[in-house]
């Protein structure tokens, strides 16, 4: 990397693949309660959207990505967290009030053999979505921070 | 059939490409070597039945770990030094 990044063939193939990266990583996350995968596993497919656009545009764009709006996200994904958790206080810690009530992400799983809904698991894929945030922005905030830290990067 | 020629062909991958990280000089060859064992290990996840931790091995060792791993060699040098061994 000379400051330019890597070629306009990676360039371009990285700017093709940032839709279908990012809509895989939210449909890890969404189908977190229903599918292999969740918070964590589609979290780290996003993040793996920023380090490629790092890797590939080179130090003269990445520098200008600020850690400002990552850093906050992820503190209010933590909030949020633990915000929904202490919804279900007058239960328990962690209580899924939402289940079987009919709002959000509330329907009633029919009994015996099935594809599997997305507006079932009451609590749990807001928690998925809050995860989620959080992996992506921390580990985006990770990678700015040592993409901005020593060195010049001209190295290689 | 998949346990008898996919999981072994998958695991010879894993052992080949990090005997090959080992041994490469050059840091870059290395770091994509790494990036294919992490690309089998998922394979072989897959295989074993156990899908959740073949995307996150996926995502995270193949994605995060080569990022970090190709910054850290342009910020250090390409070359390992040859007089280290």
């Amino acid at each position: 990397m000379d400051g330019k990044g890597s070629s306009r063939i990676v360039r371009n193939v990285t700017c093709m693949l940032s839709v279908p990266v990012m809509v895989f990583g939210l449909y890890v996350v969404l189908h977190g309660h229903l599918t292999p995968g969740g918070g964590f596993a589609g979290g780290a497919v996003m993040a793996t959207f920023i380090a490629l656009f790092m890797v590939s545009f080179g130090k003269d764009i990445s520098r200008r990505l600020d850690s400002g709006p990552f850093s906050v996200s992820e503190s209010l994904a933590l909030l949020a967290f633990v915000g929904i958790a202490l919804l279900g206080i007058q239960v328990t810690f962690f209580s899924n009030f939402l289940a079987n009530s009919g709002l959000l992400f509330g329907l009633t799983v029919p009994f015996g053999t099935n594809p599997g809904f997305l507006g079932t698991g009451g609590v749990t894929p807001l928690m998925n979505l809050a995860v989620g945030l959080e992996v992506f922005s921390g580990l985006s905030l990770i990678l700015i921070v040592m993409f901005r830290s020593g060195g010049d990067g001209d190295n290689a | 059939m998949i346990f008898e020629i996919v999981l072994p062909v998958a695991l010879t991958g894993v052992i080949i490409s990090a005997a090959a990280a080992l041994k490469f000089r050059d840091m870059m060859a290395s770091v994509v070597l790494l990036c294919a064992m992490s690309l089998f290990m998922a394979a072989s996840f897959y295989i074993l039945q156990a899908p959740d931790v073949a995307i996150a091995e996926a995502s995270i060792g193949a994605g995060i770990s080569t990022a970090v791993y190709v910054i850290a060699v342009s910020k250090t040098g390409r070359r390992e030094d040859e007089k280290g061994d």
